[in-house]
Parts: C-alpha cells; sequence; structure tokens
C-alpha cells in the first residue's frame, strides 16, 4: 500500500485494522464466556461439564498451545534477520503445535460424548461445547492462515513484511487466539 | 464515471465502465454508489410493506391481509428500514465522504470496503429470498392457519427476533432460519465496513489534520463504527445461539430444557441499544456539516458536539434494559437502567442546543437540505422527548407494546435519520454528479413529506395512549382508533408521493440539472475544494490542513474589526484547485479494480444457503463449495498486487 506509507498514527494501515478486529473478536468470546459462567452453576438435568473435565489432559494441550505462541515469535524474529528457511520453519512448527491442540480437542469432545454429554445435553454442556468449539474453530482458521504463509515463502521474494497476508499480522492473531484460551482454560478448567 | 487518463499512465485490465467495472470496483466512491442505491431500492421495499400495514390499519376490523401475512409484513418492514436502508444508505455517505473530508485517496482497505458490500447485499438476499423459498409454518391448533400465502412466508417474529416465539415450538417453518443466517451475513458485513472505516479516519488524515480538525460527520463516523465493531459480536453470539437452538436441540432460550429467554433479550439489546446510535449519529454529522453551511457560521461548540457524540457512544452500552422494563427484570436494575437512560439525554441535548446556537443570528439560507436539516433538528427532538418518557418505568409500562412506542421511534429514526439522510442527499448531490438538482421540487418534496410524516407518526402517540396494541393485525370498532388511524394512513401515502418527487428529481436531475460548479454553497469541508463530480484519485495534490474548516478558511479572512469578508482572489484560488486536481504533476497510484471481494462474498452466500438447507444433500454440497470458494478467494486475495503498476 505505497499510496499510505506514512500514516496519520505513525502505525502500520494492517495492524491498526488488526487490532480493531481482535478487539470486536474479544467482545465475541466475552459473550460466549458470560453465558457459560451464567450456565455452568445452575441446577441442570443430565451430565454437567465439571463432572468430566479432565485437568490434567487439558493442561498438557495448553502447554502445547502456549508454546505455539513462541514459535510464532521465533518465526517472527527468524524473518527480521531475513532468514528465509528459519521463519519457515518455525512457522510449520506453530502450525503443527496449533493442530496438535486441535486434535486433543477433538478427542477431548469425542471422549465427553461417549460418556453421555453431549451438545444439547443441558445449557451448561452446551454453552461448553459453544465456546470451546468457536475457540477451536479460531485455531484451525490460523492453522490455515500459517499454512497458507508457508505456502506463499516458496514464491519468489519469499515472506516479507510488505506482503498483504504478512507473518506479523498472522501471528496478532495468533497471540490473540492463545489469550482467549488462557482465559478459557482459567474459567472453565481451573474454576470450578 | 469517467476513466481516467489514458496513454498508458493508468492501463487497466478490466474496463473502466460497463457492468463487470461495478462488480470488481475497489473505489470507494462506487462502492458508496452501490450501497446508496441498494439501499434506496430496499427503501422502496420497505415503504410498500409499510403502505400494506397501513392499509391494512386504516379501518377497524379490515380484512384486506389476513394475521400471517401481518406478522411478516411488519418484521421484514422494520428488519429492513434498519439492516438494509439506514444501515447502508450511512455507509453509503461514510464511504463516500470519509476519503474526500479526511483528503485520502481511498479507503484504508479498499478490498475489504468492497467485501463488506457484498456480504451486506447477501444478507439482504438471504432475508427476501424467504417470500419465494421459505415455509411459515404455525404450531398446530394455534390461532394462525397452517397454510400461509407467500406474503406471509417471510419472517414473522418482530425485528427482535424473541424467543420462546422465534424458537423451534412456535415457529416451526423455516422462515426464522432465513432471517437469522441474513443477520448474521450482513452482520459481517457491517464489522469488515467498520474496520476498514475506523482504520481510515485514524491513519488515513491529510497531513495537518488532527483529530481535533476533522470535520464533525469524521468524528461521528468514528463514534459509529465503534459502535458497530463492538456491538456486532454480540448479536453474532445472539443469532448462533438461537440457530443452535433451532437446529441442534440445544435450550439456551428453553425455560423447559433449563434454559434463560432472558438472556437472549440481554444479549439483543445490548446489541440492539447501541444500533440506534449506530442509525442515528450519521444522521447527526450529516446535520452538522449542513446546518454550518447554510447558516453561514461555524459550528457553535465544535469540540461540546464532539464529545456530546463520545458520550453518546459509551453511554450507549449502558442503557438496553431500558427495552426490557416490562419483562420482570426487579427494581434494582430497573431503577439503575431508568437513570443511565434519563442520563442520556444529556449529550443529546447538547447536541440540540449547540445546533439551534449555530443557527441563531446566521444568515440563514432555506435551500432543501437545510429545511431537511431543520426538521431533523425538530422532529428528533419530539423523538427524544418521547423517549425520555420511556425512562421512568412505570411510564414504560404503560407504553410498553403500544403505538406510543411505534410513534416515538419513528420520529428518531424517519424524523431523525432518514430526514438527515434526505438533507444529506440534497446537499452533497452537485458533488456526486456534477450538477445541481431541482431546488423548488425538493422544497416540495421536503414539505409533503414533512406533513406526511406528522400526520402518519402523530396520532400514534395519541393512539397508543389510548391502548391500541403494536403488532396486532387489526383492533375493534367503537373505541375510539378509526379517525386516527385513518389520518395515519392517509398520512403514510403523502410519505410515498413524497419519495417519487424526490425520485423524479434525482433521475432528472442527474442528467439534466444545471452544471455544479466545484463549490456551490460556500462550503467549509474538504470535499468541496475539489472538483464535482471528483476524479477518481480524489485529490490531485493531498492537500495540507492548517485549521478546522480549512477550505473555509482559504476563502475568507477576518478584517481588523474581525469582520468575515471574502478574500479577493478567493475564485482564482478555486480555479487554481480545479486546475491542480484535474491535472496532477504526479500521476497518483490507485488501487486495482479485484474479482476476488464478489467472488468471496458470493461463496459466503453460497455457505449461507447451504446452512439453510444443511439437512439435505444440496445443503452439504453448497456448504462445501462455500468454504472452498470461500479459502480460494481469501488466499488469492493475499497473492494478488495491490496496485496495476506493483
Amino acid at each position: 500500500m505505497t499510496a499510505h506509507t506514512e500514516t496519520s498514527t505513525g502505525i502500520d494501515t494492517r495492524k491498526l485494522g488488526m487490532w480493531a478486529f481482535l478487539s470486536s473478536e474479544a467482545l465475541f468470546f466475552g459473550a460466549l464466556i458470560t453465558n457459560y459462567l451464567l450456565f455452568k452453576g445452575r441446577d441442570l438435568q443430565g451430565i454437567h461439564p465439571r463432572e468430566l473435565l479432565n485437568i490434567p489432559f487439558t493442561s498438557v494441550s495448553s502447554f502445547v498451545l502456549l508454546m505455539s505462541s513462541l514459535t510464532m515469535v521465533l518465526a517472527h524474529a527468524a524473518l527480521t534477520r531475513d532468514n528465509q528457511r528459519a521463519a519457515r520453519g518455525w512457522l510449520l512448527a506453530t502450525a503443527a503445535l496449533g493442530a496438535t491442540f486441535v486434535g486433543g480437542q477433538v478427542y477431548e469432545f469425542s471422549n465427553f460424548y461417549k460418556e453421555g454429554m453431549t451438545l444439547s445435553t443441558n445449557p451448561a454442556s452446551s454453552s461448553f461445547f459453544v465456546l470451546t468449539g468457536f475457540h477451536g474453530a479460531h485455531v484451525t482458521i490460523g492453522v490455515l492462515l500459517l499454512l497458507s504463509l508457508v505456502g506463499l515463502s516458496f514464491r519468489r521474494g519469499g515472506l516479507t513484511f510488505e506482503h498483504g497476508l504478512n507473518l506479523e499480522l498472522v501471528g496478532l492473531y495468533w497471540h490473540f487466539v492463545d489469550i482467549v484460551w488462557i482465559v478459557i482454560f482459567t474459567v472453565v478448567y481451573l474454576i470450578r | 464515471m469517467t476513466p481516467i487518463a489514458t496513454g498508458g499512465v493508468l492501463r487497466r485490465r478490466i474496463p473502466a465502465t460497463g457492468f463487470w467495472s461495478w462488480v470488481t470496483t475497489v473505489d470507494h466512491k462506487r462502492i458508496a454508489k452501490l450501497y446508496g442505491y441498494t439501499g434506496f431500492i430496499f427503501f422502496i421495499v420497505g415503504g410498500l410493506e409499510a403502505l400494506l400495514i397501513r392499509l391494512q390499519l386504516a379501518r377497524p376490523e379490515n380484512a384486506f391481509i389476513t394475521p400471517a401475512e401481518y406478522n411478516s409484513l411488519f418484521t421484514m418492514h422494520g428488519t429492513t428500514m434498519i439492516f438494509l436502508v439506514v444501515m447502508p444508505l450511512a455507509a453509503a455517505f461514510m464511504n463516500y465522504l470519509l476519503p474526500l473530508m479526511l483528503g485520502a485517496r481511498d479507503v484504508a482497505f479498499p478490498r475489504l470496503n468492497a467485501l463488506g458490500y457484498w456480504f451486506f447485499l447477501g444478507g439482504g438476499i438471504v432475508l427476501y429470498s424467504s417470500y419465494i423459498l421459505a415455509t411459515a409454518g404455525a404450531p398446530a391448533g394455534g390461532f394462525l392457519p397452517e397454510t400461509i400465502s407467500r406474503l406471509g412466508s417471510a419472517a414473522n417474529g418482530g425485528w427482535f427476533m424473541y424467543p420462546p416465539n422465534s424458537g423451534a415450538q412456535f415457529s416451526p417453518g423455516s422462515v426464522i432460519d432465513f432471517w437469522l443466517v441474513g443477520i448474521a451475513l450482513a452482520g459481517v458485513g457491517s464489522l469488515v465496513s467498520s474496520v476498514n472505516l475506523l482504520t481510515t479516519i485514524f491513519n488515513l488524515r491529510a497531513p495537518g489534520m488532527s483529530l481535533m480538525k476533522m470535520p464533525v460527520f469524521a468524528w461521528m463516523s468514528m463514534v459509529v463504527n465503534f459502535l458497530l465493531l463492538f456491538s456486532i459480536p454480540i448479536i453474532t453470539v445472539a443469532i448462533f445461539m438461537l440457530i443452535f437452538d433451532r437446529q441442534f436441540g440445544t435450550a439456551f432460550f428453553e425455560a423447559s430444557g433449563g434454559g434463560d429467554p432472558v438472556l437472549y433479550q440481554h444479549l439483543f439489546w445490548l446489541f440492539g441499544h447501541p444500533e440506534v446510535y449506530i442509525l442515528i449519529l450519521p444522521a447527526m454529522g450529516i446535520v452538522s456539516e449542513v446546518l454550518p453551511v447554510f447558516s453561514r457560521k461555524p459550528l457553535f461548540g465544535y469540540a461540546a458536539v464532539v464529545f456530546a457524540g463520545i458520550a453518546i457512544g459509551f453511554l450507549g452500552f449502558g442503557v438496553w434494559a431500558h427495552h426490557m422494563f416490562a419483562s420482570g427484570i426487579g427494581p434494582i436494575t430497573q431503577a439503575a437502567f431508568g437513570l443511565s437512560t434519563m442520563t442520556i439525554a444529556i449529550p443529546t441535548g447538547v447536541k440540540v442546543f449547540n445546533w439551534i446556537a449555530t443557527m441563531w443570528g446566521g444568515k440563514l439560507r432555506f435551500t432543501a437540505p437545510m429545511l431537511f436539516a431543520i426538521g431533523f433538528v425538530a422532529m428528533f427532538t419530539i423523538g427524544g422527548l418521547s423517549g425520555v418518557t420511556h425512562s421512568i418505568v412505570p411510564a414504560d409500562w404503560q407504553q410498553t407494546d403500544t403505538y406510543y412506542v411505534v410513534a416515538h421511534f419513528h420520529y428518531v429514526l424517519f424524523g431523525g435519520s432518514m430526514f438527515g439522510i434526505f438533507a444529506g442527499l440534497y446537499y452533497w448531490f452537485p458533488k456526486l454528479t456534477g450538477r445541481m438538482y431541482r431546488e423548488r421540487l425538493a422544497k416540495y418534496h421536503f414539505w409533503l413529506m414533512f406533513i406526511g410524516f406528522n400526520m402518519t407518526f402523530g396520532p400514534m402517540h395519541y393512539l397508543g395512549l389510548m391502548g391500541m396494541a403494536r403488532r396486532t393485525y387489526t383492533y375493534p370498532a367503537g373505541i375510539g382508533l378509526e379517525f386516527w388511524n385513518m389520518i395515519s394512513t392517509i398520512g403514510a401515502f403523502l410519505i410515498a408521493s413524497s419519495v417519487l418527487l424526490f425520485m423524479a428529481n434525482w433521475i432528472n436531475s442527474r442528467r439534466r440539472g444545471a452544471p455544479a460548479p466545484i463549490d456551490p454553497w460556500d462550503a467549509r469541508t474538504l470535499e468541496w475544494s475539489i472538483p464535482s463530480p471528483p476524479p477518481e484519485y480524489n485529490f490531485g495534490e493531498v492537500p495540507t490542513v492548517r485549521s478546522l474548516d480549512d477550505f473555509w478558511h482559504q476563502k475568507y479572512d477576518e478584517d481588523d474589526l474581525g469582520r468575515v469578508t471574502r478574500r479577493p482572489d478567493a475564485d482564482a484560488h478555486i480555479a487554481e484547485l480545479t486546475e491542480k486536481h484535474l491535472h496532477p504533476e504526479h500521476r497518483p497510484h490507485l488501487p486495482s479494480p479485484s474479482a476476488f471481494p464478489p467472488l468471496a462474498g458470493l461463496s459466503a452466500l453460497g455457505f449461507a444457503f447451504g446452512l439453510l438447507y444443511h439437512a439435505t444433500p444440496v445443503g452439504l454440497g453448497l456448504i462445501a463449495l462455500g468454504v472452498v470458494g470461500l479459502f480460494a478467494s481469501f488466499l488469492s486475495w493475499a497473492r494478488e498486487p495491490l496496485e496495476e503498476n506493483a
């Protein structure tokens, strides 16, 4: 966007747009988390999420997701030094860690279904699945973004910060999704 | 639009005129026209729905339309006017004017801008396709017949769509699903647009234009886009939860399954109340531009008007439960929300007094935009005052679900928003088309609409206080409601004929109006310093801004006694500006047209229809196609060079 290389605020236009979008996402997850908090304490029929949550398992998958933020930062650092190979490697590692987290969620969900807690068991289970499901969808979209970046890195000139879809923007999104998970993990799993 | 500069300077792969140039456009002025014309077409459709409603209510115990059709008509009328008329018309103004007022060549994200429009259009298509495709089932043994005509086969739960009425048990057909998916899709469009416009306001101001030197319209747009940014996700969550309830067996809003129907009301109005400011603030911005120009005075208390707008934005998130006083939310909550509702009258009053003080002692010119702006101030004040009466809880209990509320919100949304929009349409018509509209015809439009409006909605205050219920297809004879209902219906047809005058004026003057000079109103803001219509790149040379109302100060000086005098070289200066902007020294870079925003919009539309038919193989196929299409469009989008010569 060479027409506007100098911006009024000094902040990159695409970065500012991403921050605006993420602030909207915060309200989206805020509404879903509120929804869960409203229903989690109610006396409802059927199995309650708190009876089934496997904290050791989810702690491990949470750790995996948090580590993906580290690899994301390492990818950014590698690109700052213009080390394309390393940047690509760290991006792939980030995508792999993200996919592992989503895989863990699929395993967790299928276990809950086997135990008899489904989407429609009661509003507490519904809000649990909808909240964590929408977060999982966000991680999945993030993995797609990371893989797209890896794909784009093979064209002439490799990855740069000037590209429309650039590593820094994906990084902002990725860290945001991680931070949301920290809140969800605390609210849903740790505070009973 | 004239294609600019040939001779290899700006070679385009896609032609600059014709159908495909409009589909692939990323020019903010063209996207604004797309929003504007689409919004106006929906205005006519929503107006026809209103006329059918008024015909039905003209006489007591009328059987012109059936109760089921009536339910669909009032739901679609409200939904259309809010989501498909006032919001896109406001988006049209913001798109057209923000870059011109801020001194920018385009918006921050031209392709996202186009995407926002296509998502909005997709949402409108889904909503209205329900008249053809959807079924409006009624619960067995109920009041409504089980077979319903096509006219009754659109969403019928009111624009607020409260469960349990909108749940699977009481609305077994598919019309509610069409509404939910359509609104969600249009909502994503608004969200995309708000990210783009906010970034534009913050980052693309001309050198020297600090925030406090921006026109008030830009400030009000900023507040509106923050409100959209923070309220759209909440309605999206509410819609998703209702879709899950209807389609996937959850019971978020079903009391029998442990759910909570009032939760929906909280989520809806936490969006819905900011939404009413989303509808009114753009009109407030327009009026704040029109009044100073036709009073030949600067806006009285610029900073106060700006801060009042911001205060309205903040308070707008803290008053939602006043829509729910009758739903048993408890006395403490009622008192708190009653008080916060009264508070919001303060910044609103600040604005009204500033507009009056702007006109006070000015040299008023009663052109059509000025008449509409004054009409806005008067009608909005009436609507605002009846609004404050809702903050008194016992009075609100009496008024809830009566025509008093209908009168109130039409005074703010029609007498307010639509009058403001008509003021803006006339005011910027010369800039948009390069021609003048017919002043006399425009004044007839104003007076006919003004009289018709007050005849239609004024009596509703009285009807409501007499106990006439909203959303009910008829009323009994002999309880004193006949006369004013007939007056109201006649008024509605006066409004309709005034809209015909407006259309005749617009269509005629676009082609055959007298040529408009660069600055026909002796105006104050930057968009009047460039040719009419503006060249594709807006500014041949990016202006440097020194003060608020910078263009005015280029034309006027103060003499020793503090009197304002026009500079002797003002006309020569304007001629020089025209030349500079028409024949720039350096050719401006422009973003290339792109086919990916409309492709992504089409994929999203396919995905939406897939969701509506997710139980069939065709639906599943559409979902798969939509997902693949979206991913492919966005990936190609990311690979596409931003400028033709990049």
